[in-house]
């Protein structure tokens, strides 16, 4: 699973851009699926259609969703010596940015610089100080590369640190591999299930609100990562890296569903492995949506816990990881019903 | 002309009556349809000109009726008007400029102190909008009250009239402009290949909420939001652009705020101007939001696409737009219509 995990996280796709991520996926998913489309919006629905069950009741419609997009930045206007102004894509922080590198859809690299240079010890530096240099000495050959409202990514290679794994886009690029590879493992299936990879989670959640309006599902869970409190002198927050897949109870946008959360921990419990609940003061996910798409769905989301989230090295532990596969594939096996 | 009385007709959100009726008035005739949905929006159909079997596509255009403004909020013992905002504006734009309270338009004015009396820390102060009240010639509550009333809506008293160079100056050029080139496509043509439906927004200002229920409504395949737009191109001291060109040609959102433009629908308005020779310029991209924001959200989601005139001090008592970049974007458009069926998947 580290390759397939290594390949979705290098790959680009800031919001708005999740082209090649999505044929990544598509890729991986299409043998093992009876149905995939793409929506007006971007977002890659896959179905896998519930074995029959004899009975003719019919299946639950279960809604299992984790986002394509990554933050980034769009660039705003390209100066005469050929230095790119940007804007954000999604939650950016102006430190992360210092000594990195992005890259855009087409391959051309850049690396950050700041006005000035210094910064004062009081102050935090603001994003329309920065810059990205291409390398080009001028506009027209800059202009040659790139173009206003191309969007670049972080680029940074994936890497291991023990048992941990460091990456770029691993929120939600994770969430990605975790849905792949309970495809691929799924063993029976009494449910019609949506496997739905979502566009612009990262700039307010909007490809899940028209792939929940289009599966209609009876039940929904979001994958993604989310933030812990377990660095030195951290902000307290009971989300610890490795002792497991985290079930939320709410966020700033959304109280999970309790019959979701406790589906998720009777199937925790069920299969002994770790587990934590998730009490986030920021958020939101694509669950925020999901819950209230047309007459509400139960929503809850399975997080990996996630650190230096919205940075270029953001770090998840891969026993989660696989923890958090064996947990939705017992969930799905079974027939869910709340 | 046209701009010249939707830019004076009074509209602010929550209150669009007037600036729908006159619209109505101009294109009654021009459509096969209209209705009024329940929260205020114009809902116009054009049907399109072939009469195959096939379910004709949708496009919808969008443009907002809503302007932003004032509400009375109080009406002090003196008989002056406290109010607060509808919609953003700056606070350093209100004072000395005339307005008219109500829908019976009693003029008044946002009163302020003379230089004479202000004191020196004063000179380098904003006045907030708590600090200022609306003047209306009164001289208690009573008599104030037999001709306004609290909840009332104040628009800014802007007369429209030309400037040098072919440009305009006008209140609410956003979004009467796109009013305006809406009304002037459905105009144009007789038939547009797709079924076109213009629609006719309210309350954008405040939170693109008549775009919402009119996409629901309409369920369109391809959506366009008629916008007058942010510019700021006068000199500026750092190389940074502006956000558009006044005179530069129709300005088509990459992404704003509120959305992602469809990049086939852009690719398309880029084409139709090129091979035509129809002027455009980007807009700088995350600036402001507009109804695309809400459309492109309808049930399974809708490509969408914005497309503006530049408008100088937009959401300020005056704004100037130049007369050629209007005729642009309704030349592009409609180009841009018959060009759509490109973009249909082959059957
Ligand atoms: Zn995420
Ligand atoms: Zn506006």
């Amino acid at each position: 699973m580290k390759e397939l995990i290594a390949r979705l996280v290098e790959a680009y796709g800031p919001s708005g851009n999740e082209e090649q991520v999505r044929a990544l996926i598509q890729d991986e998913i299409k043998a093992h699926v009876d149905e995939a489309r793409v929506d007006a919006l971007g977002n890659l629905v896959a179905l896998l259609k519930s074995d029959p069950d004899g009975q003719g009741k019919p299946p639950t419609r279960v809604m299992v969703a984790a986002h394509m997009d990554e933050i980034g930045i769009i660039v705003t206007h390209i100066d005469e010596k050929g230095f790119l102004r940007f804007a954000p894509i999604g939650g950016l922080t102006p430190l992360t940015l210092l000594g990195n590198r992005a890259v855009f859809a087409n391959g051309v690299m850049g690396t950050f610089g700041m006005e000035k240079r210094e910064i004062l010890p009081t102050e935090k530096p603001k994003l329309d100080r920065m810059f990205l240099d291409i390398g080009t000495p001028d506009k027209e050959s800059a202009l040659k590369l790139v173009s206003v409202g191309d969007a670049a990514a972080f680029s940074r290679g994936f890497a291991q640190a023990g048992n941990r794994l460091l990456a770029k886009a691993m929120d939600d690029r994770i969430g990605c591999a975790i849905l792949i590879q309970v495809v691929k493992t799924l063993k029976k299936n009494p449910n019609d299930i949506y496997f739905v990879f979502t566009v612009q989670e990262e700039v307010g959640c909007r490809g899940a609100v028209t792939s929940t309006y289009g599966v209609q599902p009876d039940l929904a869970i979001a994958v993604d990562a989310t933030d812990t409190g377990d660095t030195p002198e951290s902000r307290p927050m009971n989300v610890t890296l490795g002792k497991g897949p985290a079930i939320k109870v709410k966020d700033a946008g959304m109280l999970a569903h309790p019959a979701v959360r406790r589906l998720l921990v009777e199937a925790a419990k069920g299969l002994g492995i770790p587990y934590q609940l998730e009490v986030l003061e920021g958020g939101p996910t694509d669950a925020m949506v999901m819950q209230t798409s047309r007459e509400g769905v139960p929503s809850g989301v399975v997080s990996i816990p996630c650190r230096y989230v919205h940075s270029p090295s953001e770090m998840v532990d891969y026993d989660d990881v696989t923890n958090a596969v064996k947990l939705l594939t017992k969930v799905l096996e079974d027939r869910v019903a709340i | 002309m046209l701009l010249q009385s939707l830019s004076e007709a009074c509209g602010l959100s929550g209150n669009e009556a007037e600036v729908r009726n006159l619209i109505l008035k101009e294109v009654q005739g021009l459509v096969d349809e209209h209705r009024i949905d329940s929260l205020g929006n114009l809902i116009t159909l054009k049907r399109c000109s072939s009469t195959g079997a096939a379910r004709p596509r949708r496009v919808m255009i969008a443009a907002h009726m809503d302007e932003v403004g004032l509400m009375v909020t109080h009406i002090e013992k003196s008989g002056h008007l406290r109010f607060s905002k509808v919609g953003g504006l700056d606070d350093r734009t209100l004072l000395s400029k005339v307005v008219l309270v109500g829908n019976d338009r009693v003029p008044g004015v946002i009163g302020a102190k003379p230089i004479h009396l202000l004191k020196e820390k004063e000179r380098h102060q904003v006045v907030e909008t708590d600090q200022m009240y609306i003047d209306i010639g009164t001289s208690s509550k009573e008599e104030t009250e037999r001709a306004v009333k609290r909840g009332d809506y104040v628009a800014f008293a802007t007369r429209f009239s030309r400037l040098e160079g072919g440009l305009v100056k006008g209140k609410a050029f956003d979004d009467r402009a796109g009013c305006a080139a809406l009304i002037e496509l459905l105009r144009g043509r007789g038939s547009y290949p797709s079924d076109l439906y213009g629609v006719f927004t309210v309350q954008e200002e405040i939170g693109l909420r008549g775009a919402r229920v009119a996409a629901y409504a309409v369920e369109p395949d391809y959506a366009f939001a008629f916008e007058g737009t942010v510019c700021d191109d006068l000199p500026k001291k750092k190389d940074l652009s502006p956000t558009t060109i006044l005179g530069g040609g129709a300005a088509i959102t990459l992404a704003d705020r509120s959305f992602f433009a469809d990049k086939r629908l852009v690719k398309l308005l880029v084409e139709t101007a090129e091979k035509n020779g129809v002027p455009y310029q980007f807009k700088q991209p995350m600036v402001g939001a507009t109804d695309a924001g809400r459309i492109h959200l309808a049930r399974e989601g809708v490509p969408s696409v914005a497309v503006a005139v530049p408008c100088r001090y937009i959401h300020s008592p005056v704004n100037i737009l130049s007369l050629s970049d209007f005729e642009n974007l309704v030349r592009l458009m409609s180009l841009a219509l018959v060009a759509l069926p490109t973009l249909w998947p082959s059957p």
